[in-house]
């Protein structure tokens, strides 16, 4: 995995709430049995028309629009379990995932993915929105080790949570699976004391 | 600790370790896989060389990508075939169960696995799909993950988890004729939003569970996730343990009575506390639609669709070409699916035949039947079903998910409506450009003999249900 630290980017509004899996990636496009090309099919059905053309009004359409940080409306990433939602933001090149509110099993999905799910508040959140689309040449930067968001022009922060075991699995590229692996011992220890 | 609630009391005996300050390492009984989520934490295990730790507690279906027509015959689609292929390969190299497509226990994961009495009280179960909260209806703790978990599972038969909050739901009293588990769940989560539960899991307690069916129950907590809970539970009790009873994998005689007196001490303690919850009256319940794009968007079939100012519920309207304000009654509709996780057991295809029976499909009217796996296909037929519903125009295709979510070739039309008992409603869920109406299966079965969604509360008193 892919260690985070600090980020300074641009960042680009999506300001809709309830973003499901299927927006982001539409079951059609689940049949690779591999983790590559999903980014080319992120959010493709508000991406493209039906008849395949752009659709130019879309935000990752916008020319003005740019940057690794995909600022969303509340509860982004509910509906299917799919990881290959948080594969195909990381393909198209997000690194940063802001939102006022996010479904579990797609945050913990994410963080898996070196991909950042940064809880902000509502009022942070429209406060971002405005920005960007009032200057989407403004800057975010974000900063884990401090938990700290903050517009760089405006000098406005928010501090955000995270647990911090993740925390330290992101700034550091580590996965559960190498501390899973490192407890194998305690868990057949388990396994024979509960007799399973 | 006194006073403890049923997810505790699962919850806590499957702790084998609390990093400080941090999740708990939580072990998992039984793992279900099927082709969609898996290949990837199986190419994972083997790029870094580690084995899958136990196999046994594993279980494979397919069911997500298949197609339900001529299931003996190859698969056409090139890559669905070979993500097929993929799962009989990861499964025959790692020593794992698979019910395959034709196998006569296939069928989707969340009906296959209580049917094979896989599912049990007390345990903790996973699988990489949000419907695994299924399962909770027999008091296990079962939720969906991400592919990144399913290699953690393979690897270690365990998951790093942070203990989620607690909710209880309430219903009490007696349901209304015609009022089934679909209604309830839809009436819930129309109340209590999208994500209302995120963060949580969530009990269902009162009379109206205590007197569900297996079936119901399963209905009802499969949808648990589409209040953005991980998972939902009901309490096991003497419903639950006939069900489980005699099943194949189910523990058998002197096992068997020790596992139901330990099922037993489950429920919850009296004066255990819930971090939020809410009681409804079983009364005011009626058969639900929704006119939206996300499930908390239903009303009662009688009701006309709510006006709110907000541009994502705007957008939704728009979406469903729907307007703020009007009442649903006379859509027309020319699709009908009654499949999926949600309503594919035999429970949803009686109910449905009573309604259809002696009468005919309206002409504009497609009308799919999809059961949940190879033995409800094989009690449709045999409990006559199958010639009350062919007779009636209907096609009883093969199991799987289908147009649940249309991997596969079910796919609804481009700006067509489908009232479906699936359990999303999603923009394009059912195919790019499809409008999803999630309904029960007797509202489903309504739809497709009058060719359009008509109140059948109207004359519920007339219609003769089990």
């Amino acid at each position: 995995m892919e260690k985070f630290t600090t980020l300074t980017s641009r960042a680009i509004p999506l300001d809709i709430a309830n973003v499901d899996t299927d927006q982001i990636i539409p079951a059609r496009f689940l049949k690779a049995t591999d983790k590559k090309g999903f980014g080319d099919n992120v959010f493709r059905d508000w991406r493209y028309n039906k008849e395949g053309s752009e659709n130019v009004e879309f935000t990752l359409n916008q020319p003005k629009y740019a940057g690794n940080i995909l600022v969303a409306g509340d509860n982004f990433g509910c509906g299917s379990s799919r990881e290959h939602a948080a594969w195909a933001l990381v393909g198209y090149g997000f690194k940063v995932i802001v939102s006022s509110f996010f479904a579990d099993i797609f945050k913990g999905n994410a963080l898996n993915n070196g991909l950042l799910p940064l809880q902000v508040s509502e009022d942070f959140l429209q406060h971002l929105i405005s920005e960007i689309k009032a200057d989407p040449k403004v800057k975010l930067r974000v900063d884990l080790r401090n938990q700290k968001i903050r517009i760089n022009s405006s000098k406005r922060f928010e501090s955000f949570e995270i647990d911090a075991y993740k925390k330290t699995c992101m700034i550091n590229g580590y996965d559960d699976i190498d501390y899973l692996l490192s407890k194998k011992e305690m868990i057949t220890a388990f396994e024979n004391a509960t007799s399973r | 600790m006194s006073n403890k609630t049923l997810f505790d009391k699962v919850w806590d005996a499957h702790v084998v370790d609390t990093i400080k300050k941090g999740p708990q390492v939580l072990y998992i009984d039984k793992h279900l896989i099927h082709e969609v989520t898996s290949p990837q934490a199986f190419n994972e295990l083997e790029a870094r060389g580690i084995p899958v730790f136990r196999p046994n507690q594993i279980v494979a279906t397919a069911d997500h990508n298949t197609p339900t027509q001529n299931q003996d015959q190859p698969i056409k689609d090139d890559l669905s075939r070979k993500q097929l292929e993929q799962l009989s390969t990861n499964c025959e190299k790692n020593n794992i169960t698979l019910y395959q497509l034709g196998h006569k226990y296939n069928g989707i994961v969340h009906v296959m696995a209580p049917e094979l009495g896989f599912t049990q009280p007390g345990m903790t179960m996973v699988c990489g799909d949000s419907h695994t909260s299924t399962h909770g209806a027999f008091g296990a703790i079962a939720f969906g993950i991400g592919t990144s978990q399913v290699a953690q599972v393979f690897a270690s038969q365990c998951l790093l988890l942070t203990k989620p909050k607690s909710l209880r739901v309430n219903v009490n009293g007696r349901l209304k004729k015609g009022v089934l588990p679909k209604d309830v769940i839809l009436y819930i989560i129309s109340k209590l939003g999208t994500n209302s539960g995120t963060g949580y899991f969530c009990e269902y307690a009162g009379d109206v569970f205590q007197n569900m069916s297996m079936e119901g129950r399963m209905t009802v907590c499969n949808m648990s996730i589409e209040m953005g809970a991980r998972g939902g539970m009901i309490a096991p009790d003497q419903t639950t343990f006939n069900y489980v009873k005699g099943r194949a994998y189910a523990p058998k005689g002197k096992d068997f009575e020790k596992k139901v007196a330990y099922w037993k001490t489950l429920p919850t303690d009296k004066g255990a506390t819930f971090d939020k919850e809410y009681t409804f009256d079983a009364e005011d319940i009626e058969p639900m639609i929704t006119y939206g794009t996300n499930p908390g968007m239903g009303i009662k079939i009688s009701e006309n669709i709510p006006t709110i100012k907000d541009s994502s519920f705007i957008k939704s309207l728009e979406y469903m070409n729907f307007e703020a304000g009007e009442s649903l009654i006379n859509t027309q509709i020319n699709y009908v699916f009654i499949g999926s996780c949600t309503n594919s057991r035999i429970e949803d295809f009686r109910v449905a035949a009573q309604y259809v029976k002696g009468k005919q499909k309206a002409d504009n009217v497609t009308a799919w039947l999809v059961p949940g796996s190879k033995q409800v296909e094989a009690q449709i037929i045999a409990e006559g079903l199958k010639t009350i519903f062919e007779r009636a125009g209907f096609e009883l295709r093969q199991p799987g998910c289908s147009a649940c979510l249309a991997m596969n070739d079910d796919k609804i039309p481009q700006g067509e409506y489908c009232v479906s008992t699936s359990n999303r409603n999603f923009e394009g869920r059912q195919g790019q450009g499809s409008r999803t109406i999630l309904a029960s299966p007797l509202v489903a079965a309504a739809t497709a003999i009058a060719g359009k969604i008509v109140d059948v509360t109207e004359n519920i008193e007339t219609l003769e249900f089990a």
